[in-house]
């Protein structure tokens, strides 16, 4: 196998209906575990580092790196941008830098998209675990 | 079985007050008039996720306990602190919030809202340039041109097109919904032939249309109201709009002093700004200049990238010059449904909005420094009281280490996040559903929240609770002064 793929992008977080039902049917839910470990990429992005809707692909910042499933975004085109739903998993990689206003950058972060069809996406307890030691 | 009708709906900031509900054995079965989140709220207030008994942890395990034991033990963890975060009260009433700002001041706390990583920014600029504004009755009725600029209401408040803009029909303004439904079978249409002769002649895959195209041909110069779009996808939002401007991100200061200049009749010596071809904007400033009553709404994509506050003070600072020309308003497109509530309760009881710090005895405020996401970057806090939200979940995974570190009280109705890696954890009933209260919508507009059913056994509402909490923090000072 050659080398692996790897695509430099910039990451969006924000609301969709699916994480606004979600939170309101309960943060342990399946449904709004679902909802939000995802990420929605451009159908070109997409091709160009070979996964499929539905592959895991790992997302990369400054901050840290977390396992999410690609979507094939339905407001493409926007090459080199993807967009993770709010939640615990686009957390682990924004900016939490506010400069000086208390707002933390949630989005236009810099991040790099590669596939990881053999990392599992962590479910909600699984992640709590890796990050906090508790619960 | 029996209807209740005229219901606040307590889940965004719309606060769309026409919901009607059908409830039997004391449990909601049917709403009407709610959007999607609106049913998820009403219709799962008995799901799963409910907590129904208080929690305290005992050797790394949530066990059950009685009220008021977690009551106690939530009073000494925030009578023992130096400096505890109290956070949230953007989805609990005003009169929850307002005895919150007296516990924070009792244990000389820092407290602080949601509006901190979502419309803060927004409200600095507006202490700094001033807001021109309206309530949306005054949109819905007489405004011409809606520009929603970095927010998809359709995905986060998804009755405000219907209820209060281009769609709602309005005593002078007319609903543009035919418009669109025309223009979407139109568009349907052209798709089907496009794909057919695609499919019969071409037999290759379409290609992916020029990123600044507009989804539909410009009609920016049709009668009636107008919807423009500003944003970095195209949104579901954007796909409604009769304009579509795609801007790069983090480039939104640029394409805002573009407009700005646009409007005063000077010309730019450039092709494009922000990736946007000046000749779209051209459009765009032309209808903004030529509107009745413009009204620009905007969101989290505005506040939380690039230029943060600065991209705000742009914005109030184009409608302020709107303003010399036409009649024009801005207004935030407020998340939580009673964030505003909380801004105005903050300002009437300490002089702020948020992020008050009492650690002094009196309430100072410097966003950077005493709002809530510094204070635990920093890792200066020694403990957390959150009410109605689940900051675990909502920031950024260093911010949230900090607060897993302390103790942690959590008040609230459902197991989320944060109430999983608590200390404390106490049930409340839901406002809006369970329990009344008071909520203001986006436009300041304070509007009333029903108790429709009954809260489950033993499940108090947020503000009983922390009044229980405060005046078991002020029993346990006077013992130690007394001891003293
Ligand atoms: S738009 Fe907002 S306030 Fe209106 S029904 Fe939907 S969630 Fe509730």
């Amino acid at each position: 196998m050659g080398e692996k793929p790897k695509l430099k992008v910039t990451l969006l977080t924000g609301r969709t209906i699916e994480q606004g039902v979600g939170k309101e049917l309960g943060k342990a839910t399946k449904e709004y575990a679902e909802s939000v470990s995802i990420c929605y990429m451009d159908p070109e992005d997409m091709k160009k580092l070979g996964v499929k809707d539905g592959t895991n692909i790992q997302v990369s910042t400054a901050f840290g790196s977390v396992v999410v499933k690609a979507k094939k975004s339905l407001r493409a085109p926007h090459p080199s941008v993807i967009y993770i739903p709010y939640g615990p998993w686009a957390n682990a990689i924004v900016n939490p830098e506010t400069h000086g206003i208390g707002m933390p950058s949630f989005k236009g972060v810099p991040a790099t998209v590669e596939p990881a069809p053999d990392k599992p996406v962590l479910g909600l307890e699984e992640l709590l675990k890796q990050q906090f030691r508790k619960g | 079985m029996q209807v209740v009708k005229a219901v606040t709906c307590p889940v965004c900031g719309s606060l769309c007050d026409d919901i009607e509900l059908t409830v039997e054995n004391g449990q909601i079965v049917k709403v009407k008039n709610g959007c999607a989140m609106c049913e998820a709220k009403f219709l799962g207030h008995r799901g799963e996720h409910r907590i129904l008994k208080p929690l305290i942890r005992k050797n790394g395990e949530l066990v059950e306990t009685t009220l008021e034991e977690a009551v106690k033990r939530a009073a000494e963890i925030l009578a023992g602190a130096n400096y505890p975060v109290l956070y949230g009260w953007s989805s609990t009433s005003c009169e929850a919030t307002s005895v919150g700002i007296e516990l924070a001041e009792e244990v000389g706390g820092v407290i602080d809202n949601t509006a901190v990583v979502c419309h803060g920014p927004s409200l600095l600029s507006v202490q700094d340039v001033g807001i021109s504004s309206c309530t949306l009755g005054q949109i819905r009725h007489r405004a011409d041109l809606i520009i929603y600029w970095g927010c998809d209401p359709w995905s986060a408040h998804p009755r405000h097109i219907e209820r209060y803009t281009a769609f709602s029909e309005g005593r002078f303004e007319k609903s543009a919904w035919r418009n669109y439904v025309a223009k979407i079978k139109a568009l349907v249409g052209r798709k089907k032939i496009q794909s057919t002769v695609k499919r019969l002649v071409l037999k290759k895959p379409p290609e992916i249309k020029a990123r600044l195209e507009p989804t539909f041909i410009p009609s920016i110069m049709k009668e009636g109201r107008k919807l423009i779009v500003i944003d970095v996808r195209r949104t579901k939002t954007a796909e409604m709009a009769d304009f579509f401007v795609q801007v790069e991100p983090n480039k939104d200061y640029e394409l805002l002093q573009a407009f700005r200049a646009l409007i005063r009749d000077q010309e730019l010596e450039v092709d494009s700004v922000a990736g946007v071809p000046v000749q779209y904007l051209e459009e765009v400033a032309d209808a903004m200049v030529n509107c009745d009553f413009g009204a620009l709404f905007f969101g989290l994509g505005l506040t939380m990238s690039g230029a943060k506050l600065r991209n705000i003070d742009a914005a109030l600072s184009l409608v302020r010059d709107l303003n010399m020309r036409t009649k024009f308003i801005i207004m935030p497109m407020r998340g939580h449904f009673n964030v505003t509530g909380a801004n105005t309760v903050f300002t009437w009881q300490t002089g702020y909005p948020y992020a008050v710090d009492f650690s002094l005895g009196y309430p100072r405020y410097n966003p950077g420094e005493t709002s809530v996401v510094d204070v635990l970057l920093r890792g200066e806090s020694d403990a957390a009281l959150i009410v109605a939200s689940d900051p675990v979940s909502n920031f950024p995974r260093k911010a949230a280490e900090h607060l897993v570190k302390n103790p942690l009280i959590y008040i609230g109705p459902h197991m989320d996040v944060t109430a999983q890696v608590a200390d404390v954890v106490i049930p409340s009933a839901l406002v809006g559903v369970e329990a009344s209260g008071t909520a203001y919508r986006m436009d300041h507009v304070p509007i009333p929240l029903k108790k429709v059913v009954d809260p489950p056994k033993g499940v108090l509402p947020d503000e009983e609770i922390l009044t229980r909490i405060l005046a078991e923090v002020r029993k346990i000072k006077s013992e130690k002064a007394e001891a003293a």
